[in-house]
């Protein structure tokens, strides 16, 4: 029995809207970022926004998912309300963490989002854990734990592969690779045969695709989550992609070959789906259509989180810790 | 009421909150086969099992990584890091993730971890398996830091931390683990910022906490016999600290000597003096005092790891001074 849903054209224009949206989310942020409206770090997910679309297309409403720091993309193919994202990206009241995290770590639990976190590869020590949980309270659920190539170089990151496999744990790791750590390319920082080979010396199923062909991410992620869900242990899937942007919405990523930019932005994974729709028959009016209006609904809420007021200064000592609560000042 | 030492205790509570709440579950190095390396777990994978009483490798990262995120998905995780010295190899997931992801995520989550690392010098086990580090977490906005001296106390504690909704550190004494006392199996948890007057005295205030506190009892009963009256007080609890109990007992000596194990300069003592300073200055008759460990690695050879501890005879001499 296979869990992977067919390619309907139903299915893949939902994830194009999907795609759509974290574009123009990230578009939005990393122009506020620019142009001094925002303060922080901003990690734009564009480029590289077919991963997580179809990787959360295959999770149920009770999975688990951990994000990192460029995790706007995320918490949007989970569902999360943009307008409160923004909010939260901005610092205001009404932020879906009541301002209090910002971009690197803004996440809606309720959605099963575990955090966004700052610290590379931290978020996936902590998937482990969720999925030790499952296991532990015999619950029916998966969890996917993204994060970026340069995790691979960090020890908690190979700790969680190992754990995950002596325990067995429902989790699939999806890796976002885009070639780079940080501003360094991380092939130039990365012993061995590669990050596929990684995960086979503990022992995982893993597989390399192109994580930039929504279609291979959907069918890829669907096998991956079946086989966490049916008790097979830990998946991991090796997405390649590509960051077309620098590391964080201030950094131009002038260490990058220009000739390397341009052919992978080639690679346009919404280009690529748009194409595929058409193929398939959507009328391309349709898609611009749902272009203007991914656009225009994530301008609607950066106009909200622009005119939205600061957070109530009481909330400061909020939910610090409840034991000495009244002397901690 | 029965008589039981520090790591029984400890089991006693362990299993009672094991078997009261099925979502509560121990994960460490070396906890099924051995019982822990002080018998602290003795049991109780036998009768938990090998899901609940979770032996892990040896990575510290990930054990405390994974408490957290199976911590914040519903259940209560008892973190067994075996010394406060490996604590610090998991010190990045402690404080960037388990100290401040409540906050950072506004609130939608809790991380109900107990976090045991042992602390304190026995037996020459040198610098890396020896150290005191417990002003480094009371420093962390979001822990609780917790440092029983008893056994009941190491019992009643343990349950409030497992029951606490915020993360725990737990720092026992490993000096303690063998010293027996009475324990009443029915208590319930202890409140957090309660410290325990251990002796009444009017004219010195001695604060403590853990392994120091059976050797300022020591030093009070030399002191008594001197016709020098020293209270003692066992803080417990470092974060939150009974300011109150301090308060009041030196608006009644009018002095103040801080005892504790670990390295004196930026220590908890340097704390609990400034606190009692800036707010009591008035009332004090002569200059805080602290005694602690100089700053230097525990050193392994006998005579040089006994020049680091404070002898009872130390905090006698130093209080007769401040009374002259």
């Amino acid at each position: 029995m296979n869990e992977t849903q067919a390619p309907t054209i139903e299915r893949m224009h939902g994830m194009f809207l999907t795609m759509l949206r974290i574009r123009a989310f990230d578009e939005a942020a990393g122009q506020a970022r620019r142009d001094g409206k925002l303060r922080g770090s901003v990690h734009e997910t564009i480029g590289e926004e077919a991963i997580a679309t179809g990787v959360c297309a295959n999770l149920q409403p009770a999975d688990y998912i951990s994000s990192y720091h460029r995790g706007h993309g995320h918490c949007i193919a989970r569902g999360a309300d943009p307008v409160a994202m923004m909010h939260e990206l901005y610092g205001k009241a009404g932020g879906v963490c009541g301002g209090k995290g910002g971009s690197m770590h803004v996440a809606d639990f309720s959605l099963g989002i575990l955090g966004a976190n700052g610290v590379v590869a931290d978020g996936v020590t902590m998937a482990v854990g969720a999925a030790q949980a499952v296991k532990l309270r015999g619950e029916n659920r998966v969890v996917a734990a993204f994060f970026g190539d340069g995790a691979l170089n960090r020890g908690p990151m190979l700790e969680a592969l190992n754990w995950a496999r002596i325990f067995d744990l429902p989790i699939v790791f999806v890796c976002e690779d885009n070639s780079y750590s940080d501003r360094t390319r991380t092939a130039s920082v990365t012993g061995g045969p590669g990050i596929l080979a990684r995960a086979a010396a503990f022992g995982i199923p893993a597989a390399t695709i192109d994580g930039n062909d929504l279609l291979a991410v959907d069918a890829a992620a669907g096998q991956f989550v079946h086989a966490a869900r049916a008790g097979r242990g830990p998946q991991f899937l090796h997405a390649i992609t590509y960051r077309w942007r620098g590391h964080l919405a201030l950094d131009q990523g002038l260490y990058r070959d220009p000739a390397e930019v341009a052919a992978r932005i080639a690679e346009d994974p919404i280009a690529r789906i748009a194409k595929w729709l058409t193929s398939q028959g959507v009328a391309a009016a349709v898609l611009e259509a749902d272009r203007r209006e991914a656009a225009a609904r994530i301008s609607a809420a950066v106009a909200d989180a622009e005119a939205a007021p600061w957070p109530d200064m009481n909330t400061l000592f909020e939910n610090v810790q409840d034991a000495g609560a009244p002397t901690w000042r | 009421m029965a008589v039981m030492t520090y790591a029984q205790a400890a089991l006693l509570a362990l299993q009672q909150e094991m078997e009261r709440d099925p979502t509560v579950w121990a994960l460490g190095e070396d906890l099924g086969p051995e019982g822990g390396i002080s018998g602290q777990y003795l049991g109780l994978q036998q009768k938990f099992g090998k899901h609940r009483i979770v032996d892990t490798p040896i990575s510290e990262s990930t054990i405390m990584g994974a408490a957290i995120g199976a911590a914040i998905c519903g259940t209560r995780p008892v973190v067994e890091l075996r010394y406060a010295d490996f604590g610090i190899c998991a010190a990045d997931e402690i404080v960037n993730q388990a100290a401040k992801i409540r906050y950072m995520l506004g609130g939608q989550v809790r991380v109900p971890a107990v976090i045991r690392q042992p602390i304190g010098m026995r037996d020459g086990m040198a610098a890396q398996h020896s150290q005191s580090t417990e002003a480094w977490w009371v420093h962390i906005p979001g822990l609780v830091v917790v440092a029983p001296a008893t056994p009941a106390d190491n019992h009643a504690l343990l349950k409030a931390s497992i029951r606490s909704d915020d993360p725990v550190i737990y720092m026992e004494h490993k000096e303690l683990w063998t010293v027996t006392g009475e324990v009443d199996a029915a208590a319930g948890p202890m409140p957090f910022g309660k410290a325990s007057i251990r002796r009444e005295g009017g004219d010195l205030t001695i604060v403590t906490w853990s392994g120091m506190v059976p050797v300022c009892l020591s030093a009070a009963g030399k002191l008594a016999a001197r016709g020098c009256g020293a209270e003692v007080i066992d803080l417990r609890t470092l974060w939150p600290w009974d300011r109150e109990a301090v308060f009041a007992s030196v608006a009644k000596t009018g002095r103040l000597l801080v005892v504790h194990q670990a390295v004196r300069v930026a220590g908890f003592g340097g704390e609990i003096v400034a606190e009692v300073t800036e707010r009591m200055f008035g009332s004090l008759r002569t200059a805080p005092r602290r005694l602690a460990a100089p700053r230097t690695p525990v050193p392994f050879s006998e005579p040089l790891e006994t020049r680091c501890r404070i002898a009872d005879d130390r905090i006698v001499a130093t209080a007769l001074e401040m009374i002259e």
